[in-house]
Formats: C-alpha cells, sequence, structure tokens
C-alpha cells in the first residue's frame, strides 16, 4: 500500500515516519510537499510531528491554510484512513477535522520522554492489530499537548468511544501521575466520528525498532496496512 | 483604520502560563496580584469606511482565525485616532 506523509515548512518527524512505513515495514511512502494539491493515489495519509509553520499563531493553525489540506479533507470525508501525529494531531484539530484544542502542558515543561500509552478501541485504521491490554511504550516530545474540550464535547467523545488512546502507567492504570501534560481524561489520542481520522500526541514512528528502545509504535502502521488490505476503508474517490 | 483584538483564554480554561507570572509576581513582592490571564494582542490596519466596518472586519478575522474558540475568546478595540492620522 502506499502511504502519503505530508511535509509543512518545519516538519521534522516526515523521514521518520516514511522511514517506519517504508524502510521497516516494507510499504512505499511518499512525502507530499504542503503546496502541492494531490495525495496522488495514497492509501493513507500521515501528517507528522514538528512545528508546522514555525508553530505561529497557534500549534497547527496555519497548516490548515496549506494548499494540500484540501485534498487531505476530501480523502478524509471520503473514509480514508488519516493520522496525526503530534503536531499532526494539532492540525487536524486546528482544521477542525478532530474537535478540542491543545493547551501548554499543565506544568508548562516540553515533555521528552517514553511513556505508557493503553490503546482503548481497536476499530479505527490505526489500531486495528493493537491490543488493548498490554500498554504500547511509545515517546512524547511536546509542549503543548495538554488535550481540552468543552465538557459536552468530552462527554459526547467517551460515549462514541472517540477516546482511542490514553496515558496510563506500566501497569495500565490511567492514573494522574501517568499523564504528562494535564489532557482532560488522559486523553493522549482520538478519532473522528467517522473513526477514519485519528489523532494523538506520542510518536508511535519513533518507536518502530528496538534499536531505538521500543518497536511498540509499529502496530499503529501494521494496522493501517492490514485496514487498507482487507478494504476496511472504503474509499469512495 | 486600526483594530486591537485581544485574545485570552475563556475563564473556564485553566491558564498555566498565567498562574506561573502571577507566582513571579508574588516572589517579587506583589502579593496584592491576585490572578494573571496571558493572551496575544494584534493590531489590524484595515481600510474601512466606518469604525463599525472595521470592528465587523476584525471580529470575523478573529472569530475565524487569530482566536480558537475551543479555547479562547475576544475583545476589540477600534482606535479612531490611528484613523485621523491615516486621514491626514
Amino acid at each position: 500500500m502506499k502511504f502519503a506523509v505530508v511535509v509543512f515548512p518545519g516538519s521534522n518527524c516526515d523521514h521518520d515516519a516514511q522511514y517506519a512505513t517504508e524502510h521497516v515495514l516494507g510499504q512505499q511512502a511518499e512525502l507530499i510537499w504542503h503546496k502541492d494539491t494531490s495525495l496522488r493515489g495514497a492509501d493513507a495519509v500521515i501528517l507528522p510531528g514538528g512545528f508546522a509553520h514555525g508553530d505561529y499563531l497557534r500549534t497547527g493553525a496555519i497548516a490548515r491554510f496549506s494548499p494540500i489540506m484540501q485534498d487531505v479533507k476530501r480523502f478524509a470525508d471520503a473514509g480514508g484512513p488519516v493520522l496525526g501525529i503530534c503536531n499532526g494531531f494539532q492540525v487536524l484539530l486546528e482544521a477542525g477535522m478532530l474537535p478540542g484544542a491543545m493547551l501548554r502542558n499543565a506544568n508548562l515543561h516540553f515533555h521528552c520522554e517514553h511513556v505508557h500509552v493503553r490503546v482503548e478501541q481497536t476499530d479505527t485504521p490505526f489500531t486495528r492489530a493493537c491490543s488493548t491490554v498490554r500498554p504500547l511504550k511509545i515517546p512524547v516530545a511536546h509542549g503543548e499537548g495538554n488535550y481540552y474540550a468543552e465538557p459536552d464535547v468530552l462527554a459526547r467523545l467517551e460515549q462514541n468511544r472517540q477516546v482511542i488512546f490514553r496515558y496510563v502507567d506500566a501497569a495500565g492504570q490511567a492514573t494522574p501521575a501517568a499523564n504528562p501534560n494535564g489532557s482532560l481524561n488522559n486523553i493522549a489520542g482520538i478519532c473522528n466520528e467517522g473513526r477514519n481520522v485519528v489523532g494523538l500526541m506520542p510518536h508511535p514512528e519513533r518507536a518502530c525498532e528496538l534499536a531505538v528502545g521500543s518497536a511498540d509504535g509499529l502496530v499503529l502502521f501494521e494496522s493501517a496496512v492490514r485496514a487498507v488490505s482487507e478494504g476496511a476503508c472504503a474509499i469512495s474517490r | 483604520m486600526r483594530a486591537r483584538v485581544f485574545v485570552t483564554l475563556k475563564p473556564s480554561v485553566f491558564d498555566p502560563q498565567g498562574t506561573t507570572v502571577a507566582e513571579a509576581l508574588h516572589t517579587l513582592g506583589y502579593a496584592n496580584v491576585k490572578d494573571v490571564r496571558q493572551g496575544k494582542y494584534f493590531e489590524l490596519d484595515i481600510d474601512a469606511a466606518s469604525p463599525a466596518e472595521a470592528e465587523r472586519v476584525a471580529a470575523e478575522a478573529a472569530a475565524k482565525l487569530l482566536a480558537n474558540p475551543v479555547i479562547e475568546s475576544y475583545r476589540i478595540e477600534v482606535d479612531a485616532a490611528a484613523h485621523a492620522e491615516m486621514v491626514r
């Protein structure tokens, strides 16, 4: 299958995402500049981490005006799988493709460390092959990952099972101590109502080989490969 | 015409930066500063026929881009003096 990895000015995890999907997983992965207007027939889209447009105004706020975002929206509306990682998640929030917003981390620290994340739901293209029992050990690296949504929006997210990833301790418990940034309900990642657009703050693409400390992140990309090969994402082009 | 747009986090949203600034002020001895809310300030020079029109444009800009309505609110001031200078 073919992944499209969108490159914004300031993206810095684009090559990691390409490496994980192409070199580690053996799939195709094409880097697509933000000024391009076509995803060129990709089966799944990754909005990578980094500092798109220098985080000017607010994280992700300017990226939604990048020309490629029109095709990303079209692709998502058609049911195509879209994964926003870290800054990519922030872009999806600012573009209105996922609900809520990011605040500065509660303790104002930039957190760069391995955390444990529990997969809450496996009925998304990026968690299809995941276990909900054993937490994933993957790194976070962000200053603004403190997920916020109005109480009614948060209640609806929980009710619709749109919380896909939660920060937990090594034993899998969602404790305040396991929450690196103050996110409501220990939320690390969510999906849209259609369940094909997923955003998360941790970096699965940085944890795809044991040589870098963990290979737990690979299962997200394996999930996408499985979802596409099994025809789970009916894209109406 | 100049519009000033002040963007701040909504009262219901915790502002860790403002809290930290307040604590720093307390350390400097300003115990009477009870709370600080940090925000953003924008100056928009707008080609508009009236202050009302400038305010309408600024409000649209704030709602669509300058503020994130999920977490932020905004306040607008239109500067008539800046308008007079531009007319001269």
